[in-house]
């Protein structure tokens, strides 16, 4: 049975926590991911789940007792944005390490300094070589979405790795939108039950984790997470076919819109993607071959999917929504590129840094930026690949 | 009190073949605390330090019991999280065993980059032990000053020199401070008295809620002491009133042990080579400020005790 409501995206995802249920949820509230710990700390006083809430006192923590309860054979997950995120750096690294499925929504927001609470990406990206795995939501549908598929993605076998879910501050956190969610049971049945292969509190089998490991160990674990990477896009792939059957929406790696027979293309994560989708849909009323190019996962990157969504156009352009300040644009620009540049068929790739700090992405930008591309074309020249969009300078 | 014969035949839950050097206060501290959760399941949480660095060097490990280290600032958090997982899977029935929790951290771990994730966990009230093995310095990252390390020791970031003879600063009084937070049981303990060593970790396993207890724990590198006099050293360390014996149960403080004489701080400071600047010509004063800090946390201590504050006769 599906449910049609109106809620905002942080609604949407504490409502996912709320029917996965998890064991321990440890959370540390932040703008603009606050109301999601707010809401799900109503469902704990009401007796609406079995979680146990640790109420820690930094994000720091909260990554830590996620590990530590993750660790012990249960379902933890966390929750946070920006600064948050970056407090609890050290321990994503370490949960991936770990290899322990946590689950953790990253609603967007730029980091400081200077301090701004709008959205950005600049958060996310300060962990994209961390060694968990990106998923990000274009609208508050696709956060619900990949909440309930992330713990699938996280728990399975060949993969146990942290996934964050990512969707974007106050733009898809606060609006209210509209979408559907499923009944508690389909997504209980969907979720299953956790178990670990090895935990803490397993009495018989007693073990040591977050062991001390030299160059004698260190790499072959450094190059077993990047099999389960490699493993994570195959699942990612399964799960959203899974759910598809329970919610008739697809899921892949990527999303590729209009891009079949389009000469230019957009790529672009999160919220930014359906307006340029609605750029699309106009300017193909007006003959231009254009369509987006939506990555789903961000970590694991989907070079394959990328290279065959893409093979075909003429013209990209990146637009990332975060600075890298190696001078040489954003960081999803450089994934893109390198992707595209086996194919040799002299595919122009430009880059765009757009919304920094939770500037709009105007419709008209995206115009241009098609506009830009199409001189691109017929110059058969791109003279400056890394660019800035509704910036003034 | 059980008889140390009984003791002796609890399974032993940290064992040989870990690497922690000879004379070393950690392996006898942690061996001593685990003893006194008796047959029950015991999970170890661990900071990043000597103990972590010394008993886990994949693929092996010293732990005869499940064990988590994660990183150096958040003992206090794992060890929570650990334990908030056990509640929730033992709530929903998924779970049938019963286990005790308990992180070990240095004083770095635990009074310095440590102090807001153990702080946190304490005013959580998780049913955990937090044992801080207090060997008065960064030990592992080779001999730095802590706040624990007390006024006056020459270590590397702060060296007796010329013009400024060791760490200038008295110790944080830790134990208080974890008293403060009104758990339901705080204490200070030296391996020189087993006895008291184990009836406090039994009563920190036992008691429902948080429990913290400060251990002293010689380190042969950074004191430069003679290894086989480790003991005599914490001895001198409790007799001194350098480090008392005391526990603070649902807020009452008691008095473990009094010294019978008043015995002079030079007693604890001398055998040990991190002090052997103070005894040079010209640095009597320092040796002055140390005994001067040393009776006047002595008499407040009496006087929280709700003892006559009178320092031992001379």
């Amino acid at each position: 049975m599906k449910n049609k409501v109106a809620i905002t995206g942080n609604e949407a995802v504490a409502q996912a926590m709320k029917q996965i249920n998890p064991d321990v949820v440890a959370a540390y509230p932040i703008t603009p991911q606050t109301e999601v710990v707010q809401i799900f700390s109503s469902f704990v006083s009401n007796g609406q789940v079995d979680t146990e809430f640790v109420t820690v006192e930094s994000e720091h923590s909260a990554m830590s007792a996620a590990i530590g309860a993750s660790a012990a054979g249960a379902r933890a997950m966390t929750a946070t944005s920006s600064q948050g995120l970056a407090l609890m750096f050290e321990m994503v690294y370490i949960a991936s390490s770990l290899r322990l499925p946590i689950v953790f929504p990253v609603v967007n927001r730029a980091l400081s300094g200077p301090i701004n609470i709008h959205c950005d990406h600049s958060d996310a990206m300060g962990i994209k070589d961390s060694g968990v795995i990106q998923l990000f939501s274009e609208n508050a549908q696709e956060a619900y979405d990949n909440m309930i598929q992330a713990v699938r993605i996280a728990e399975h076998p060949d993969v146990l790795l942290p996934v964050s879910v990512n969707f974007d501050g106050f733009i898809t956190s606060h609006a209210l939108d509209v979408l559907e969610v499923l009944d508690d049971d389909t997504v209980k049945s969907f979720v299953g039950r956790y178990q670990p292969e090895e935990y803490l509190l397993d009495a018989k089998n007693p073990v040591s984790m977050g062991n001390f490991d030299m160059y004698d160990f260190y790499f072959e674990h450094k190059r077993q997470q990047v099999a389960a990477m490699e493993a994570a896009k195959k699942v990612i792939e399964e799960v959203g076919k899974e759910y598809e059957a329970i919610s008739g929406r697809k899921y892949g790696l990527i999303d590729a819109y209009r891009l079949e027979d389009a000469e230019m293309a957009v790529v672009v994560l999160n919220s930014a993607a359906g307006s340029a989708k609605g750029v699309v849909d106009e300017l193909r009323e007006k003959g231009m071959k254009v369509g987006v190019l939506k990555p789903r996962a961000f970590r694991p990157f989907p070079f394959e999917a990328v290279q065959e969504a893409l093979k075909k156009v003429k013209a990209v352009a990146v637009l990332d929504r975060a600075e890298t300040f190696s001078t040489l644009g954003g960081p999803m620009f450089a994934d893109v590129r390198t992707a595209l540049y086996d194919l040799k068929n002299d595919i122009k790739v430009v880059n765009y840094v757009y919304g920094l700090g939770g500037r709009d992405l105007r419709l008209e930008d995206v115009e241009k930026v098609f506009g830009d591309l199409a001189d691109i074309i017929k110059t058969g020249r791109a003279d400056k690949f890394v660019n800035y969009l509704g910036l003034r300078e | 009190m059980a008889t140390l014969k009984e003791l002796a035949k609890v399974e032993e839950r940290f064992v040989g073949g870990h690497r922690l050097c000879a004379g070393c206060g950690h392996g006898i501290s942690v061996r001593m605390v685990l003893n006194a959760a008796e047959d029950a399941n015991v999970v170890v949480g661990c900071a990043t330090g000597c103990l972590e660095v010394a008993s886990t060097i994949y693929p092996y490990t010293a732990w005869n019991c499940s064990f988590i280290h994660s990183a150096f600032e958040n003992a206090g958090a794992t060890i929570g999280g650990v334990e908030a997982a056990y509640k929730s899977l033992k709530k929903q029935g998924k779970l049938d065993k019963d286990f005790k929790f308990v992180a070990f951290g240095g004083d770095g771990g635990t009074y310095d980059i440590g102090f807001q994730s153990l702080s946190g966990a304490m005013e959580r009230g998780h049913n955990i032990v937090y044992v801080c093995l207090d060997n008065e310095a960064y030990m592992n990252t080779g001999i730095q000053r802590s706040s624990a390390t007390p006024m006056g020791a020459d270590t590397t970031t702060s060296p007796a020199g010329k013009v400024v003879p060791g760490k200038q600063q008295p110790r944080k009084d830790l134990t208080a401070i974890m008293a403060a937070h009104n758990i339901p049981y705080a204490a200070q303990t030296a391996i020189s008295n087993w006895q008291d060593v184990h009836r406090k970790a039994k009563k920190a396993f036992d008691v429902e809620g948080p429990a913290f207890i400060n251990i002293l724990s010689p380190c042969p590198r950074g004191w430069r002491y003679n290894t086989p006099d480790i003991v005599e050293l914490v001895k001198a360390a409790v007799e001194t009133r350098f480090w008392p014996m005391y526990e603070v149960e649902n807020g009452k403080w008691k008095l473990n042990y009094k010294p019978k004489k008043y015995v002079p701080i030079e007693e604890f400071l001398k055998p040990q080579g991190r002090f052997r600047h103070l005894f040079a010509p010209g640095n009597e004063h320092m040796i002055k400020a140390i005994q001067e800090e040393i009776d006047n946390r002595w008499l407040a201590l009496l006087e929280r005790c709700g003892e006559t504050p009178e320092l031992p006769p001379k």
